[in-house]
């Protein structure tokens, strides 16, 4: 039994592994079709010279670091709070969140822009898409935090205030040096969700504010295209890292 | 008091603004009219809920349901023994789980367009069977149910080795002793002992993978070349292509609704996330 | 004498769960004063209503004289010690001991930096400023968490179980260092444990608690010889329920032969059949049976006879060494 599951698991990460590192094996194809040609670096190139990819890079990471910093702030202030005591009615919101499918989430969003812009100048934009990230990234900080906060010694902050801290001193010098791991875990977390988002940002999204999924999704509507392959390749690897950064930062304490 | 109010100020003002309001919104659209070029007018009318009844999109309900359930049920006889394994490992667990989650993590358009470059007619899969000469023409792998399905079990296989892993974890190595004592074969012991008290996690599990299936949109659209409609995508037609943003936002609610009928129903069963 | 701390009429209620009920306690300055019963009896909760962490139902906890209200913990003139120490791990010895002196308004780096060193002389750990907690073994973290509080002088120093997570050789060792150094800072001690034999061996005064009530407050000898409740009688060692009265079993004497010794001046004597004799190192645990049924405890140095089981004796005690319990017990 255990030899058979020993296989089938190493068939399932094949599996799971095969469609990706085809890809990035396929980044250095040399020929745009599906069969071998040659070793090049010619599509990475490309990548980098091409000027639209680069804005669309840009856009990705401004909305992601801006989304990340707000979300990761109040998304841990909540969960600090809801630890202490819990607030139902929240707790539920958050949760429905994350259930919600993101169409409903991008499409509720959209109608709420449009309704609002009636009573302004206003237009879809780089700031809607950061306000659709915050609301649909704040439930993965909520979660992890509650995670670590739920093996939090209480014990830790009972002895600071004894010792004389007021609630605020206790939060800044015992509780949130303790949480810093599990902060910037979620940071990273919330990084990721973002940079990758296709569906809500595709219907909040200006004209002019393109993402690098919104490109991906268009190359990739068109055909294969070896470009997409080599970016695919570097953004896997990039995202790659900074997951595993977060799960090391997580355990850590 | 003061304090926990401010820290929870915030986020509750995102959640109402930018959750509950929008959803709102998208409640008095479902109730008024489209307009000719789109955009929401009086009257107000439940005409869009009334259309949804239509066998045209009961047809696309039954389908998103067909099509979540298959691959639920999918990713639970994949899963299951994958999380088996990495719960019965000695060592390298957390570095097992992290494996099954990475692919997650990066980014799902990127791993659907993975598949794409596989499966299409022009791709490696076909280019190798015809290189071969297994096959003549090139197989239809891509644009249909079947790679949708294929498409969301990829997508969704870690959601259910998770909460799977979780509870296999937790269960006591001497249970399963005690039945190799009394003279059951593996597969017996795995059938009347771990799976009846996995039932947590395979709930868990099957609610982490139902509903995101349920409201797929993106992996129909590229999987299913537009061809296999799901109820997501009937929801972004409504907005874009269609403009009736009316009835779109009638089915939105309505998808809504169902998910999280069916949360309530398996979460019961299930660990809580929060 | 005045009271440092002191507990009038002081309850806590979980709906209907009296967790705490009309307790009152008087701390004197400068005392070791224990408050000792079984788990759950209520001694912790008692703890954190004095150190602020809960809020009574009804009763005052008064501070020097001072109501302490609702005032809550950071404004409370006392520290406390807790069963794990909870000290904090991101910061070394040194800024765990000042923590407290660092969030007083008028702070001075070098005042502080000074005070710390000499909290930790008087710990004995000097030399382990910039270690961390988990580097450091369970006694000294002990010691720490004591320096941590005592550093700020607080009026009254509240430990909540200190030595219950030390190993029982450490155990013994520590309660020394512990009453030395109450004596040596002078501070009063409020002291929480459920081991009778601590409470005892270190304490001026013990209050026993049972049940959210407290059963009798004394020195430990009168505590010891004079109980005024079966429970508190029981909790504090072993005894024998015998013709109406109550008598230690280190007071009851066995000896062979009959008939009886000479009549000492108003002793009880009886005669009993040995039914178990354990040898304990120092002394000899006998049980018997009495000719009425009923059992008897005894003590003996092992340097007397060795009883057999089964042996009839003599067993007697000096009337003196019997106590009877208040009426009402």
């Amino acid at each position: 039994m255990r030899r058979f599951l020993a296989l089938y698991a190493g068939a399932a990460y094949l599996f799971l592994y095969l469609p990706l590192v085809v890809l990035g094996v396929f980044s250095f194809n040399s020929s745009k079709i599906a069969t071998w040609r040659g070793f090049t670096f010619d599509w990475y190139r490309s990548v980098f010279h091409n000027a639209a990819l680069f804005e669309g890079t840009m856009n990705s990471l401004i909305i992601a670091l801006v989304a990340t910093a707000v979300s990761t702030v109040i998304g841990t202030l909540a969960g600090y709070a809801l630890w202490k005591k819990r607030a139902p009615w929240l707790t539920n919101a958050l949760y429905m969140s994350l259930l919600a499918p993101e169409i409903i989430i991008g499409v509720s969003l959209l109608a709420l822009f449009q309704w609002a812009f009636r009573f302004g100048h206003l237009r879809l934009g780089l700031h809607t898409v950061i306000l659709a990230h915050i609301s649909f990234s704040l439930v993965y900080v909520v979660i992890v935090i509650l995670a670590r906060l739920r093996t939090f010694d209480p014990a830790l902050e009972e002895a600071a205030s004894d010792l004389g801290a007021n609630r605020w001193q206790v939060f800044r010098h015992v509780t949130i040096p303790l949480l810093m791991p599990a902060i910037l875990a979620a940071g990273l977390l919330c990084f990721t969700v973002s940079f990758d988002d296709y569906v809500i940002t595709s219907l909040v999204a200006g004209v002019d504010s393109e993402t690098l999924p919104m490109m991906i999704y268009a190359m990739a509507r068109k055909g294969i295209s070896p470009e997409v392959n080599a970016l695919s390749a570097m953004i896997t690897v990039g995202l790659g890292v900074l997951v595993l950064l977060a799960s090391r930062l997580e355990r850590s304490r | 008091m003061r304090l926990r109010s401010i820290f929870l100020a915030p986020t509750a003002l995102v959640m109402v603004l930018l959750f509950f309001v929008p959803l709102l919104i998208a409640l008095a659209y479902s109730l008024l009219t489209r307009g000719p070029y789109g955009g929401v007018f009086p009257p107000w009318t439940i005409e869009n809920y009334q259309r949804a009844l239509d066998p045209l999109y009961l047809a696309i309900l039954w389908r998103s349901v067909w099509l979540a359930a298959v691959s639920t049920a999918l990713c639970l006889f994949m899963g299951f023994p994958l999380a088996l394994y990495i719960a019965r490992s000695a060592r390298h667990k957390t570095l097992l789980l992290n494996l099954v989650m990475l692919p997650f993590w990066t980014s799902s358009l990127i791993r659907t367009y993975a598949w794409m470059f596989l499966l299409r007619d022009t791709g490696l899969v076909n280019t190798l069977l015809e290189g071969l000469h297994i096959v003549r023409a090139p197989l239809p792998l891509l644009f249909n149910d079947g790679a949708v399905v294929l498409g969301l079990v990829y997508g969704f296989l870690p959601f259910m080795v998770l909460p799977l892993y979780a509870t296999l974890e937790k269960l006591d190595p001497a249970l399963l002793d005690a039945a190799f004592d009394l003279g059951a074969t593996p597969w017996v012991a795995l059938r009347r002992v771990v799976v009846p008290l996995s039932k947590p996690g395979i709930a868990a599990g099957c609610v982490l993978v139902f509903i995101p299936c349920l409201g797929a949109y993106l992996t129909p659209d590229l999987m299913g070349g537009g061809k296999t409609v799901m109820l997501g995508n009937l929801v972004q037609s409504q907005f874009t292509t269609a403009r009736d943003w009316p009835f779109g936002a009638a089915i939105s609610l309505l998808l809504m609704l169902l998910v999280l009928l069916v949360a309530r129903a398996l979460a019961k069963q299930g660990e809580k996330l929060l | 004498m005045e009271s440092i701390l002191e507990l009038r009429a002081l309850s806590k209620h979980y709906s209907t769960n009296r967790v705490v009920d009309d307790i009152a306690v008087a701390v004197r300055k400068g005392e070791f004063f224990s408050l000792v019963g079984p788990s759950g009896c209520g001694k912790t909760t008692t703890l954190r209503l004095i150190a602020g962490f809960e809020q009574p139902t009804s009763g005052e906890v008064l501070l020097d004289g001072e109501p302490m209200g609702d005032l809550p913990p950071h404004r409370r003139d006392v520290a406390t010690v807790f069963q794990n120490y909870a000290l904090f791990p991101h910061l070394t010895v040194e800024q765990n001991v000042a923590f407290g002196l660092e969030r007083r308004p008028h702070a001075n780096k070098r005042q502080i930096r000074a005070e710390v060193a000499d909290a930790l002389a008087l710990v004995q750990l000097t030399g382990k400023e910039v270690r961390f907690p988990n580097q450091i073994s369970g006694g000294e973290r002990q010691r720490v968490a004591l320096a941590r509080s005592l550093v700020l002088r607080p009026k009254v120093l509240l430990l909540d179980e200190p030595l219950s997570a030390l190993d029982a050789k450490l155990r013994k060792e520590m309660r020394y260092e512990l009453k030395k150094l109450q004596r040596a800072v002078g501070v009063a001690f409020l002291f929480i444990t459920h081991d009778q034999e601590e409470a005892l061996s270190l304490s001026d005064r013990v209050a026993v608690m049972n049940k959210g009530k407290l059963e009798q407050t004394g020195t430990p000898q009168e505590l010891y010889r004079q109980p005024q409740s079966r429970f508190v009688a029981e909790f504090l060692g072993e005894v024998n329920w015998l013709n109406g009265a109550c008598v230690r079993p280190e007071a009851v004497r066995v000896s062979r032969g009959l008939p009886a010794p000479a009549a000492h001046d108003a002793a009880h004597s009886t005669i009993g059949i040995v039914e178990n004799a354990t040898f304990l190192g120092n002394c000899v645990h006998i049980e018997a049976r009495l000719p009425d049924g009923s059992h008897c405890t005894a003590e003996v140095p092992q340097h007397d006879c060795d009883f057999a089981v089964g042996e009839t004796v003599n067993i007697w005690w000096h009337a003196a060494d019997e106590f009877r319990l208040s009426a009402g017990v």
